[in-house]
């Protein structure tokens, strides 16, 4: 009787050192989670801060600026000019 | 060894009657009693704070390892139509002191910290001299900056994130899209029209944090957040760009006061550009006039002066009144009404209709307007959107002014013919053009663009009236007409220009608003422009001088950019297209 009272304690210590350890290596885990978790948002930041940027240097006054004065482009006449109609013709066109 | 027994006499020591203590039960007993009453006391209390009523210690226990976080949701963007940002939110950190522990700073430690922030030392003592418990140093701060401040850990400061919204096309869309405020509440524009999608609105989740503040497990219920949806606008920022632009330039050539300029898409109802002259920075919002906020085509009515003209062509036609080459007698080129005189600016004798908008001829409409009675003309003018604002869900959108017809006067109906003392938005004007544009029927407006099939609009006038319509306007914009300037090379455009008194304080001043709303390419027209241009005192004030020059730019940079083929007879182009109709 003794001797199986003694297993059982054992099994029990057993087990609660179990518990113990996959509590640490739960949080562990959940640590790692988090972090990856930071660094989506971070990457999300920085998306959106090179998005914002990418539109800053795309816009229209800055691009017309650098192809007139830096690459000296011109807007070509009428009589020069040769508009393709889009094939195949866009939804809604008559 | 002799073992020496003790003599049996006697009592042993321990059994001494003497020594016989023994106690009265009962005295045991009560003792045992009250011990067990106290236990079971404890027991009772234990019982009584852990299981029963456990709130409090229960909430004292969480206090010390359970915290709420909230997640925060970014607010939605806003893009044009080919998904270009114009409105983008990004993090920034705001920098705050709990004034008590921060003023404990040395002197070294204030200087570093003021640099940081680009402020002065003053500036920062100011701010700390605050008697609350919560005071903001900075807000909107780069994170960069912020996290060269975290790691400094001065006494005090704290850093909260926030948003700040970036507006990259500027200037250029100010006024249709707007702004929000600090606390990321639209203010001013679409940002305000659209708050509640754009609007994000933050999550919550409960977590356990360690010894460390690190978070090591969630407890109970997460609420995620949700991010504000974004909004595709109908604005072509190409679009928007030559419009603006081309205004821009306009008004400073024409030393004018102001200016607007209104892009629709002929087809859809969307409003492919909208610009304003002045106009501000949304990035940098400081010292900012109301006339830079005011968003004029939309917010400011005017006298539209001839551009009404050809509505009464229209509805002449329409009811059958006259035909298309219908001769009106126009000499001398005034005429009298009750006690006033209606002239025209250049007279003119005998005028076909389709003439006497070509020309302008004031006299003319008059002749044509009086044939109807006014309730006629009051419901034309209400059926094309007059005197009822344009239904954007666009803040301060105005109604205009169109009166009541039971009081109208003949020479209240004679001026109204030709677009005097009514009183129009540049919106309601480009999108009652939108019936020459569409077989006669009012387009709905569109701020945000249109996936499925484009609304129908209610039918104003017949497609037949339409059409002479059309060459009615396409002859004003020609060689004879009030607005040659107004052609664009490599396309038939037809339009209306109007030179309209202002009026200041009840009197028509010698002060000018020049106009010009046209429809283009003709043959199947796809855009409606219109365009504005206030009190202009140099270079010429008639609409044709003024306003059709912004329109040629205009028109022309915008069927270029969607790719419109020409349509006009040109050698080239013709030769070009070859794909027969279009």
């Amino acid at each position: 009787m003794l001797r199986f009272n003694m297993i059982l304690l054992l099994v029990v210590v057993i087990c609660a050192l179990g518990v113990v350890t996959s509590q640490h290596r739960a949080r562990k885990l959940f640590q790692a989670l988090e972090a990856e978790q930071e660094r989506v948002r971070q990457l999300d930041v920085e998306y959106g801060q090179l998005q914002l940027e990418m539109s800053t240097w795309a816009t229209h006054p800055r691009i017309e600026k650098i192809a007139r004065d830096r690459l000296h482009m011109v807007t070509p006449d009428a009589v020069g000019r040769v508009i393709q109609a889009q094939a195949p013709i866009k939804k809604g066109a008559r | 060894m002799v073992v020496r027994r003790r003599p049996q006499r006697g009592h042993r020591y321990t059994e001494s009657p003497v020594l016989q203590l023994a106690l009265q039960g009962w005295r045991s007993r009560t003792v045992g009693l009250l011990l067990m009453a106290a236990f079971l006391a404890l027991v009772a209390r234990g019982f009584y704070l852990q299981v029963i009523h456990n709130d409090f210690l229960q909430e004292k226990g969480d206090s010390r390892y359970r915290r709420d976080i909230e997640i925060s949701a970014s607010r939605g963007k806003i893009v044009d139509r080919n998904g270009d940002m114009l409105a983008v939110s990004t993090p920034m950190k705001s920098i705050w002191a709990i004034p008590g522990d921060a003023r404990t700073m040395n002197a070294p430690q204030k200087r570093q910290l003021a640099e940081m922030l680009d402020m002065n030392v003053r500036e920062l003592d100011g701010k700390l001299a605050s008697d609350k418990t919560f005071t903001y140093v900075k807000r909107q701060v780069s994170p960069e900056t912020a996290d060269r401040i975290a790691v400094v850990k001065f006494p005090g400061i704290h850093q909260e994130k926030e948003y700040r919204r970036f507006y990259p096309t500027g200037d250029m869309t100010a006024h249709i899209v707007g702004f929000t405020g600090v606390d990321d509440k639209g203010l001013e524009g679409v940002e305000l029209a659209f708050q509640n999608s754009l609007f994000g609105r933050p999550g919550s989740r409960t977590v356990i944090r360690d010894r460390r503040g690190s978070i090591v497990e969630d407890v109970g219920a997460t609420k995620p957040p949700q991010d504000g949806k974004d909004v595709r606008l109908a604005l072509d920022s190409k679009i928007q760009y030559i419009a603006y632009s081309q205004l821009k330039e306009a008004v400073e050539k024409h030393s004018a006061k102001a200016g607007g300029a209104v892009v629709i898409d002929a087809r859809t109802g969307e409003i492919l550009a909208l610009a304003n002259w002045p106009t501000y920075n949304p990035n940098n919002r400081e010292r900012l006039s109301g006339a830079q906020l005011r968003n004029r085509a939309l917010t400011d009515t005017y006298e539209p002066g001839s551009v009404m003209k050809p509505f009464t062509a229209a509805l002449a036609l329409e009811r059958g009144k006259v035909r298309f080459d219908t001769v009106i007698n126009c000499a001398p080129g005034r005429m009298t009404i009750g006690s006033a005189t209606i002239s025209d600016a250049h007279p003119h004798g005998a005028l076909t209709v389709a003439e006497v908008i070509q020309k302008s001829s004031n006299v003319g409409t008059t002749k044509i307007a009086l044939g109807f009675t006014p309730k006629e003309m009051w419901e034309m003018f209400d059926s094309l959107g007059f005197g009822q604002a344009p239904n954007l869900g666009f803040p301060g959108e105005v109604n205009g002014r169109l009166r009541p017809w039971k009081n109208w006067r003949p020479i209240e109906q004679a001026t109204m013919s030709y677009g005097h003392g009514i009183a129009v938005s540049l919106m309601q004007m480009a999108r009652a053009y939108t019936v020459f544009a569409h077989d006669g029927e009012l387009m709905p407006l569109s701020l945000t663009k249109i996936d499925e099939a484009p609304p129908h609009g209610a039918r104003v006038f017949s497609p037949q009236t339409v059409r002479e319509l059309r060459i009615m306007l396409e002859m004003a914009a020609g060689p004879e007409g009030t607005a040659p300037k107004a052609r664009v090379p490599g396309y038939r455009v037809g339009g209306k220009t109007g030179t309209a008194y202002k009026i200041e304080g009840g009197v028509y001043a010698k002060k000018y608003i020049a106009s010009f709303v046209g429809i283009a390419p003709i043959s199947d027209p796809r855009l409606v422009v219109a365009v504005m241009i206030d009190e202009p005192t140099a270079g010429g004030h008639y609409g044709g001088d003024v306003a059709g020059p912004v329109f040629s730019q205009i028109t022309g940079g915008a069927l270029r950019t969607m790719g419109v083929p020409p349509d006009a007879p040109i050698q080239v182009a013709e030769a070009a297209s070859g794909k027969g109709k279009l």
